[in-house]
């Protein structure tokens, strides 16, 4: 090899750095969180009835997004018309979507004021309501019943095309046509894709926050944030956070022992021609249409009822984009900087790098930004007044929680290079610098843009560690919109998330787009 | 018989037409560059492309639109078999794809299994197979089926020569107990040589009559003349 010995230590170090510094966030933390608690002893018993709405929920939430997620991902995989492309990309979405909005679109529609409602009482019958157990499921169902039907369309899509042939060859039936290609498929994605969307219902907080509450739909994350910001009971916190650490760690080491399914989502363009479409097409019809209207519906209201309130929004909504622009820029840079440098280190080492990667990956999604953000409070809280570092601390908890996403992207990209060009690099005797800076980051411009561009994205979005650490003077657009939320201006409110969303989605295409600017790629 | 009634098959873009007759109990090989309608000529053929003019029958009757009910076995180069079925089922989703089989047809699918040497390994599956053993399962299937016109889309390119001349010699084994018609895609010359007498030359947009293989070798015509080079 023609690395030096002194390149290899040096990225050794990296790397490893890298690595504390994973370790301090998620493990440090949570040995912060676990001297300070006392023990079960202290949880009353509204804390273990949202232990119990943590579990449930969770179940509930992963169960229907899958569920829901099989006949939509089977419509869309056998039915050809104008627009699945773009109905295909639309389902990435809600995953660069602000929580928040989401929720705010979603009370637009099925809310006591929505238009579910005006239209239920124009008919004579009473409103809805979603506060609750049954808006934290929607809002639950809202964003990852997107998630499965991509990871299910990628099952579909990885069906060679002789096997359909092969089975339309036979004359089988619709029985012996699930049995022979839908149940292998649903076999192999359905487990890790609910292990994964329990995990993402078990750590989600902004939906919590924003819809749920009471003594039925209060979950973990939002009690340890009650605890925190309405009771200052740091002892409390901290033993929520334990029980919501454990739990975590359950899951997670679950999710070790079974495949989770990929969640960049690319490469969903080509689906294999099918001959049973014609029979299914008014029920395939059904169900992408209820899909689309239950994805669209709501973040069209948004935007319906936003962009006529953006001209009269309180002027603070200048400094909060400015702060949100601050933060999301700053955890970008950091987690790919973390990235880059996990997956420079780590990706020609073979089968350790896999469980490496995966781990960081697990280890992500199993953090829950609120024990996260309580262990730092507990770490900072002896020698200084927390609140002062809200910032740089929101910009790196984001940036861990896009960690994992940035590495499923970089990673294989990463590894791809050094198997192609290995060779070339070591019969042209190129230095480490070469290599890096003339073959490594032009080949991985495109992928680099993406992954900063959902860093950005989630960074921006984020309603998180920043809902415990800011004071009333400080906040980013998302906290901006759940406080205005929260004084019921919901036209406000609704301008806002306008804004937002469009930040979101300029930076993120930016990023994207400065990605495949290079002219050398394809 | 195979009959081919000025029948055109459209693929995006590529249009290819055929008229011709091809004899119950021929085997005829397919060829031509690649390209050039092969696949595309079979697929029809299968039903999996269908006609937009023309028609295709078999003995005097259009054939149905389902692929399923055209009288006729298919065999890919790759997933002719499903993973997480044994030899068994996968030999017998031949003849019930919903797999609930009478005591008569067990005993058939037992029987076609021994016919390609392979009545030991009835409860393996697919990954614990050789690629030899792989193709074997599938021409169980095809023997199972007794379905009258065999359609082969290169179905040992993947094989070395040695297991290539063996797998050969199997299907000629089924072929000659059955007078089954065979039409078989492949680019290499030789086996065209090797398993049939007559071949369909398929190139730019055209599929020609099936002609005695020696003969059309022997004089080629410029486009197959292109395509095999000097090696004639």
């Amino acid at each position: 090899m023609a690395d030096s010995t002194i390149a290899i230590i040096l990225r050794i170090i990296l790397g490893g750095a890298v690595l504390a510094a994973l370790l301090v966030f998620s493990i440090g933390t949570a040995v912060a969180v676990a001297t300070q608690g006392q023990g079960l002893g202290i949880l009353s018993v509204a804390d273990w009835l949202a232990i119990r709405f943590t579990l449930w929920q969770a179940c509930i939430s992963a169960g229907l997004s899958v569920g829901i997620a099989i006949p939509v991902a089977r419509a869309l995989a056998r039915q050809s018309f104008i627009g699945r492309q773009g109905l295909i990309t639309l389902l990435g979405a809600p995953f660069i979507l602000p929580v928040i909005v989401g929720v705010l679109g979603l009370l637009a529609v099925f809310g006591r004021a929505g238009w579910i409602s005006d239209f239920l009482t124009w008919a004579g019958f009473a409103r809805l309501s979603i506060y609750g157990p049954p808006g934290v499921i929607l809002a639950h169902v809202f964003f990852n019943l997107p998630l499965a039907t991509r990871f299910l369309l990628q099952g579909w899509a990885a069906v060679p095309a002789e096997r359909f042939r092969v089975v339309h060859s036979l004359a089988a039936s619709p029985w012996a046509y699930f049995r022979l290609i839908e149940w292998p498929l649903l076999r192999t994605v359905l487990p890790g894709a609910f292990l994964l969307i329990f995990l993402l219902c078990l750590t989600s907080f902004a939906v919590a926050l924003a819809v749920g509450g009471g003594p039925k739909g209060t979950t973990i994350e939002l009690a340890i944030y009650q605890a925190f910001r309405l009771d200052f009971d740091l002892s409390k916190a901290a033993s929520l956070a334990v029980v919501q650490f454990s739990l975590c760690g359950g899951v997670a080491v679950l999710a070790f022992l079974v495949p989770l399914p990929q969640t960049d989502g690319l490469g969903l363009d080509r689906l294999p021609q099918r001959f049973d479409a014609y029979g299914h097409r008014t029920a395939d019809c059904i169900w992408i249409f209820c899909a689309t209207a239950f994805l669209v519906m709501p973040l069209s209201a948004i935007l319906f009822r936003g962009v006529g309130h953006i001209h009269n929004l309180p002027h603070q909504v200048i400094v909060a984009s400015l702060t949100s622009l601050l933060i999301a820029l700053t955890s970008t840079i950091v987690c790919i900087a973390m990235a880059l440098s996990l997956a420079l280190t780590f990706a020609c080492r073979g089968i350790a790098a896999r469980n490496l990667a995966e781990g960081v990956g697990i280890l992500g999604l199993a953090t829950s930004p609120l024990v996260v953000g309580t262990g730092l409070f507990l770490m900072i809280f002896p020698f200084a007044q927390p609140m002062i570092f809200a910032v740089p601390i929101t910009a790196s908890v984001n940036a861990m929680m896009a960690l994992p996403f940035a590495l499923r992207v970089l990673m294989p990209a990463v590894r791809e290079i050094y198997t192609d060009y290995l060779h070339l690099r070591c019969s042209l005797n190129m230095t480490q610098w070469v290599w890096l800076s003339r073959i490594v980051l032009p080949r991985l411009r495109r992928p680099l843009g993406f992954a900063a561009g959902l860093a950005v994205a989630l960074s921006m979005g984020d309603l998180g560690v920043i809902a415990l650490f800011s004071d009333p003077d400080l906040q980013t657009l998302p906290l901006m919109l759940y406080r205005l939320m929260g004084a019921y201006r919901m036209d406000q409110a609704a301008g806002v998330a306008v804004v937002l969303v469009a930040q979101s989605l300029v930076l993120f295409w930016i990023f994207d787009r400065g990605g495949r600017g290079y002219v050398g790629s394809k | 018989m195979l009959a081919l009634n000025k029948v055109r098959f459209q693929q995006g873009d590529f249009v290819l037409s055929a008229d011709f007759l091809v004899p119950t109990g021929a085997r005829v090989a397919v060829i031509g560059p690649s390209g050039g309608g092969k696949s595309t000529f079979l697929n029809g053929i299968a039903g999996f492309i269908a006609a937009d003019a023309g028609k295709v029958l078999w003995d005097g009757e259009v054939m149905p639109d389902h692929p399923g009910r055209r009288p006729l076995s298919i065999l890919f180069q790759d997933n002719n078999l499903f993973p997480h079925l044994s030899v068994m089922d996968n030999v017998a989703v031949g003849i019930s794809p919903d797999m609930r089989l009478s005591q008569a047809q067990r005993e058939k699918v037992s029987a076609a299994l021994d016919q390609v040497g392979l009545a030991d390994k009835s409860a393996t599956y697919p990954r614990d197979l050789s690629g030899g053993q792989l193709g074997r399962v599938g021409l169980a299937r095809v023997l199972l089926r007794q379905r009258p016109l065999l359609l082969l889309d290169e179905p040992f390119s993947a094989l070395g020569p040695a297991l290539k001349d063996e797998m050969l010699d199997v299907l000629r084994g089924i072929l000659d107990a059955t007078a089954t018609t065979a039409l078989m895609v492949t680019h290499d010359p030789k086996d065209a040589l090797a398993f049939a007498n007559q071949a369909i030359l398929v190139a730019d947009r055209c599929a020609t009559a099936p002609q005695p293989i020696q003969q059309l070798f022997k004089a080629p015509p410029p486009a197959l003349r292109a395509y095999l080079g000097s090696r004639t």
